[in-house]
């Protein structure tokens, strides 16, 4: 028998018997309709906080720390010492967790690391508001870290470290309160930021808006470019050096050409030197295994449908030997050979898989994208730049091509079944 | 090859079970059948005809004895080559049609042609031929199961025919139709003998049947035995006699 033939007579069979195939690709259709639509949810949410990590910053970074001097219970009380006792309040750990400062000495160690490109204090400032135009004035806050991050744009272009021009990356809630007609009319405006120094005194410093960004879920505030944070620095400490030269946090970029192990390598390197060196994978790196494990569970219970709908299959398979004894018997006695029997219903379980994985991933998909974009305007409008279901053609065909093999490996016992008929036996009359 | 017979079996033995259960179906059963003969193996149920055949059709091995077909001996073939016989040079009518439900006439009667890998434009052709051949090319698109008794055993028929077999199997052919339609199948399958020269072995307990075929080969309890061992009444024989002369003028 042709290969074509086999195919077109084992389709032609699954649709035989109509109820009994319907039923079977119905249970199907229900596991791969769920491992669809769990792939999608894991794929949308992992290129949410994708889109999240390049907020919070490049991957070529790392956010550098003293290492935490917490003191274990009963040690006692810590000794003073003038040059490094110092604590700064940091972003790093729960609110109001202080760490020991870094001073410019600090610096010099970790830029001498071998590995490390360069590094940066991150110096925080304190805007008061915002305005354009000299309309009506914003609250408004700078993200400290902004200057390596890669913000989530929807306008404009990102943030450029070197320019000497004052730059901002304006959040694109502030597009409309602020006047502007769109996040495209807001690029390139010079908007005016008020801020008070030390001594209650205000002042305004100007800046160009080079891009309009999505309200990130990790990192608050506008960005603004290392001129601008310079300037906004300058302002607030009023003219006056207040000496200080330590830093709770520090930004340092490391060769890009590094391997994960040369990484981690690095990281051990500042820990010994006295170090907490994380890179934003790190800090995500929590949220997204906590997300992967819900993916992880949904799959599970996807699979556990699919799992119940092979018993399925093989029962439908198993009826249908029984039902076509005579026909197999026929069929062997005419010359065709156990092998091509056993192709044929093994054929007949894959046309079924299919049939069931093609139409639930199908409808998964049509509802899914429907839901999705009802989601993005109700529920999950908080989140901007959230598509919760991505249905990605590749995790797609792999959810087809899956089923398929569990179709065809719960064919097997009834396809070997009917090969091993023996043509006398199944045309003996009753 | 060239052989004399197109089978030649010699001391064909086949037992069933073992032990206490152990059934010997044939005791050492010796058959030849030339090229172009019509041949009836009769008997009772239970005698051992049915297991001549499987085995003359190489549908099952002898545990003893040996069987020479078309000039093969079966034992040296390989499984592939006892397939592409059976598929080439064989034909089968079974007193059950076997037919495949909800397919349709056509797709039914080059099921061997499909099985050998013929080409879809050459089976419907072949296919196509054999029913007009049959009377049964307008029916060629009706599903199987809403033909009457006498159109499926001629689909059947038209099944055995598609691949231009040697020799035709036929399991009581009329076993399960009435008389009349019964009458019409015989007279297409001797026709088909007369016209084409397949062999014709015939399986059944009808003498009638067997009467009208060229030799008669009675079987009882595993082995051959002479025809009034197999037959009671001379009647009986009488009767067979019309049909032959019947048969001859159909």
């Amino acid at each position: 028998m042709r290969t074509k033939d086999l195919v077109t007579t084992a389709i032609s069979n699954t649709f035989r018997s109509k109820l009994r195939t319907t039923l079977t690709v119905l249970a199907i259709f229900v596991g791969a309709f769920t491992l669809t639509l769990t792939n999608a949810v894991g794929a949308g949410v992992s290129q949410y906080v994708d889109a999240q990590v390049g907020a919070l910053g490049s991957p070529d970074v790392f956010i550098i720390t003293q290492a935490s001097d917490a003191t274990a219970a009963g040690d006692g009380p810590v000794e003073y010492d003038a040059s490094s006792s110092a604590s700064v309040s940091s972003n790093q750990g729960p609110p109001g967790t202080t760490t020991k400062a870094l001073t410019d000495t600090d610096l010099a160690t970790i830029g001498d690391t071998a590995g490390i490109e360069s590094v940066d204090p991150i110096r925080s400032v304190q805007p008061d508001y915002i305005e354009y135009d000299s309309g009506i004035p914003y609250e408004f806050s700078i993200n400290a870290t902004s200057a390596v991050t890669t913000a989530d744009l929807t306008a404009g272009a990102q943030l450029d470290g070197g320019a000497s021009e004052a730059q901002l990356v304006l959040p694109d809630t502030f597009v409309t309160p602020l006047g502007f007609a769109s996040a495209d009319d807001a690029v390139g405006a010079s908007v005016s930021i008020g801020i008070t120094d030390i001594l209650g005194e205000t002042h305004v410093v100007d800046a160009t808006v080079v891009g309009v960004s999505l309200e990130s879920l990790l990192a608050a505030g506008a960005g603004a470019n290392d001129a601008l944070i310079a300037e906004l620095a300058d302002a607030q400490s009023g003219g006056i050096d207040t000496a200080v030269t330590s830093y709770g946090v520090a930004v340092a970029h490391f060769d890009t050409a590094l391997s994960a192990d040369a990484v981690t390598a690095l990281k051990a390197d500042l820990a010994t030197a006295g170090y907490t060196a994380s890179t934003i994978e790190d800090q995500l790196g929590a949220v997204q295994t906590v997300i992967n494990g819900i993916v992880g569970v949904l799959n599970a219970f996807a699979v556990i449908a699919l799992i119940a709908a092979a018993f399925g299959i093989i029962n439908t398979l198993l009826m249908s030997v029984q039902e076509r004894t005579r026909e197999i018997g026929l069929m062997k006695a005419m010359g065709m050979s156990g092998g091509k029997v056993y192709t044929l219903f093994s054929l007949e379980a894959i046309v079924i898989g299919f049939l069931g994985s093609a139409i639930g991933a199908g409808v998964a998909i049509a509802l899914g994208s429907a839901l999705s974009a009802v989601l993005s305007q109700g529920l999950l409008a908080g989140l901007p730049g959230l598509n919760i279901l991505v249905f990605e053609p590749a995790s797609v065909a792999f959810v087809i091509g899956l089923v398929m093999l569990i179709a065809f490996l719960s064919g097997t016992l009834p396809a070997q079944r009917a090969a091993k008929q023996n043509p006398i036996e199944s045309l003996r009359y009753e | 090859m060239d052989s004399e017979w197109v089978i030649d079996a010699q001391g064909l033995e086949k037992s069933y079970g073992s032990g206490a259960s152990r059934f010997d179906a044939l005791k050492g059963v010796s058959v030849q059948i030339a090229p172009g003969e019509t041949v009836a193996i009769v008997g009772k149920s239970g005698s051992g005809k049915s297991t001549l055949m499987h085995l003359l059709a190489l549908l099952d091995e002898p545990d003893r004895g040996t069987l020479q077909v078309a000039g093969n001996d079966a034992k040296s073939l390989s499984k592939r080559a006892v397939n592409e016989l059976r598929n080439k040079e064989f034909g089968f009518v079974f007193q059950q049609f076997f037919l495949t439900p909800n397919v349709s006439v056509l797709d039914n009667v080059i099921l061997p042609l499909k099985i050998a890998g013929t080409g879809g434009k050459e089976r419907r052709r072949r296919g196509m031929e054999v029913l007009e051949q049959l009377e049964l090319a307008d029916k060629a698109g009706n599903k199987a199961t809403t033909l009457s008794g006498g159109q499926k055993q001629r689909v059947v028929i038209g099944r055995a025919l598609v691949n231009a077999p040697r020799v035709i199997f036929a399991d009581e052919p009329t076993g399960n139709l009435d008389t009349a339609t019964g009458a019409v199948v015989e007279d297409i399958l001797f026709d088909l003998n007369r016209s084409q020269g397949i062999t014709l072995v015939i399986v059944t307990h009808d003498e009638e049947l067997a009467a009208r075929c060229d030799r008669q080969i009675y079987i009882r309890d595993g082995l051959v035995v002479s025809r009034t061992a197999s037959t009671h009444t001379g009647a009986h024989a009488l009767s067979t006699a019309d049909a032959l002369t019947a048969g001859g003028a159909a």
